[in-house]
């Protein structure tokens, strides 16, 4: 276990004309190296559950436990919280702040108080794991295109050398390509670093191809949670709630429900392929 | 964190103040904080506080709500009320090594405070009621004459209600840069105050640069859909008076009038 959420529930604008109970009663663990995704319509509550996981925002009721610890403890060390648990914000190079991309991936190792080496090792592991070369170091992070800016800002999260990291929509509005790369990058830091990876996003199919559990929103709660091939069963349900499923899957739900015996839990096209081979034999 | 600032925020509700023409609130506004500056004396001040109850009553604005918007300004009306206290000459009724406490200062400090928490709650109140839309609209129309001035009215209340509607916007950019660079450890409480600048760094550059990059979006918007300033231009939803706004101004008449009287006709206190 380690991180674990028991009876959440968060409040905007308490007291205010326009009040938002924006999580109601959420009962989470994420456990240790795990590959999460979470999953639900604009406004469902994801973005304020991820902030609560690093004490950004503080929870209205309810406990939060890192490695047990109540993380709202007195003597509790969010600093330390805020290095071990790394997030991602949603369009997180608009972040970026410093002169040059070494300095800005510096940021965070430097406030964790390291010493210089240990700051500079970080720093320089951190751009190597996401991909950016020695060319780069000294370029402003303005000047990057859009994938490597936010491959930067990625970095600047991983040189605090997280257990887990945590990323509020880290696709959103790239090309397929630095899409790609992305997945990539934090598949590889998930089977190479053992790092717990918690994301949010909007593509199913990336969800089914790379996330090892699928959480579900919906209005501030966890209506389903499990791993991807059993919560993808529900596809009526889920499309009542906005969402939809991989294709792949919903092409054989709709073979299965046309009377076709095939085997419908398949989540990649792939898959389907060969299930419906299989069918034809 | 910074979004908990209430001054200057709209808050909904549906009353006949939200409804009233903005133009009206303005003028009601501006009436009411010069009426406050025009007495001296106790029972004008009764019927200062004694409308602005009433008005907020039927505004349906929880009165904790208004009051909020104090808070920021409360250092500023400790620290006038203490000079007046201690600086007014006049006949000393405590004294304690070189600090004398004079009626005349009593006197003053408390109907200065007086004044300047009912012009803070008064301007509030219109904000609290009017959207900032309808704020610049009422501005523009009552404006309107200078631009025989050659004053550029349409381009001022333009500029307004743009800068106007960025406020929130920023604020809440400001909120998610804070909380970004929060979670890669920066600091923002502590240290002295050159260091506390230096701290801001993180968050003003990316401010700085997200404010040039929506600027400049808007600016390309307003063009592709052939902005061209004011001349001609033609609003969806003109302002227009209705007989709640005549009753308003005659309300309004009818608060000086009881004003004049009371400070006039009642005792002096
Ligand atoms: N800063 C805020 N102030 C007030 N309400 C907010 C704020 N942030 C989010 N909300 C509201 O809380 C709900 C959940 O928002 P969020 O967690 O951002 O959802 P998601 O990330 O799933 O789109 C939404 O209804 C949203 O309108
Ligand atoms: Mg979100």
């Amino acid at each position: 276990m380690s991180v674990l959420l028991k009876n959440v529930s968060y409040i905007y604008g308490k007291g205010s004309s326009e009040e938002k109970l924006a999580l109601r009663d959420i009962n989470l663990e994420i456990r240790q190296n795990e590959f999460a995704a979470v999953v639900g319509h604009t406004g469902s509550g994801k973005s304020t559950l991820i902030q609560l996981l690093n004490g950004l925002e503080k929870a209205e009721s309810g406990e939060i436990f890192f490695h047990g610890k109540n993380i709202y403890d007195k003597d509790f060390s969010m600093k330390m919280l805020r290095s071990k648990v790394g997030l991602v914000f949603q369009y997180p190079e608009h972040q970026l702040f410093e002169s040059t991309v070494v300095k800005d991936v510096a940021f965070g190792p430097s406030n964790m108080g390291w010493e210089q080496l240990k700051v500079e090792l970080s720093t320089f592991g951190a751009l190597k794991d996401v991909g950016i070369g020695e060319e780069l170091f000294d370029v402003s992070p303005l000047a990057l295109s859009g994938g490597q800016k936010r491959r930067v800002a990625i970095a600047g999260v991983l040189a605090m050398e997280p257990e887990i990291l945590v990323l509020d929509e880290p696709m959103a509005g790239l090309d397929p390509a630095s899409r790609k790369e992305i997945f990539e990058l934090l598949k590889k830091l998930h089977r190479e670093r053992k790092i717990t990876v918690l994301l949010v996003s909007h593509s199913m199919e990336d969800v089914a191809e790379y996330a090892s559990r699928v959480i579900v929103m919906n209005q501030g709660q966890i209506v389903l949670d499990g791993e991807p091939r059993k919560v993808f069963r529900y596809e009526k349900e889920l499309s009542k709630i906005g969402l939809g499923v991989p294709q792949a899957t919903s092409l054989m739900h709709f073979l299965a429900e046309q009377g076709v015996a095939v085997e419908d839990d398949c989540l990649t096209v792939q898959e389907s392929i060969s299930a419906i081979l299989k069918w034809l034999k | 964190m910074i979004r908990n600032i209430t001054i200057g925020q709209y808050y909904a509700a549906d009353s006949v103040v939200h409804r009233l023409d903005p133009r009206v609130k303005v003028i009601g506004t501006l009436v009411y904080i010069v009426s406050l500056f025009l007495f001296n004396n106790f029972w004008g001040y009764a019927v200062a506080a004694g409308c602005f109850c009433a008005v907020t009553v039927v505004s349906k604005v929880p009165f904790s709500y208004i009051v909020r918007g104090l808070k920021p300004v409360f250092f500023m009306l400790v620290f006038t009320a203490l000079l007046n206290l201690f600086w007014t000459p006049g006949t000393v009724f405590f004294q304690l090594g070189p600090v004398e406490l004079t009626w005349e200062g009593l006197r003053k400090a408390f109907f200065l405070s007086v004044r300047l928490i009912f012009l803070i709650l008064g301007s509030s109140l219109m904000t609290l009621t009017t959207t900032p839309n309808q704020l610049t609209n009422a501005l523009e129309k009552l404006l309107a004459p200078l631009c025989h001035l050659h004053v550029p009215v349409h381009e001022i209340a333009m500029m307004m209600s743009i800068a106007l509607r960025f406020i929130p916007i920023l604020v809440e950019e400001t909120d998610r840069i804070m909380k970004a660079q929060m979670a890669r450890g920066a600091d923002f409480e502590s240290g002295n105050v050159i260091q506390r600048l230096r701290n801001m760094l993180p968050i003003l550059v990316p401010l700085f640069v997200s404010a040039v990059r929506r600027a400049n979006d808007l600016a390309l918007a307003m063009d592709a859909r052939c902005y061209h300033g004011g001349s001609g231009r033609t609003k969806m939803h003109p302002l227009r008076y209705q007989g709640r706004d005549f009753a308003a101004y005659l309300l309004c008449i009818a608060y000086c009038v009881l004003l004049y009287a009371s400070v006039t006709y009642l005792p002096v206190l």
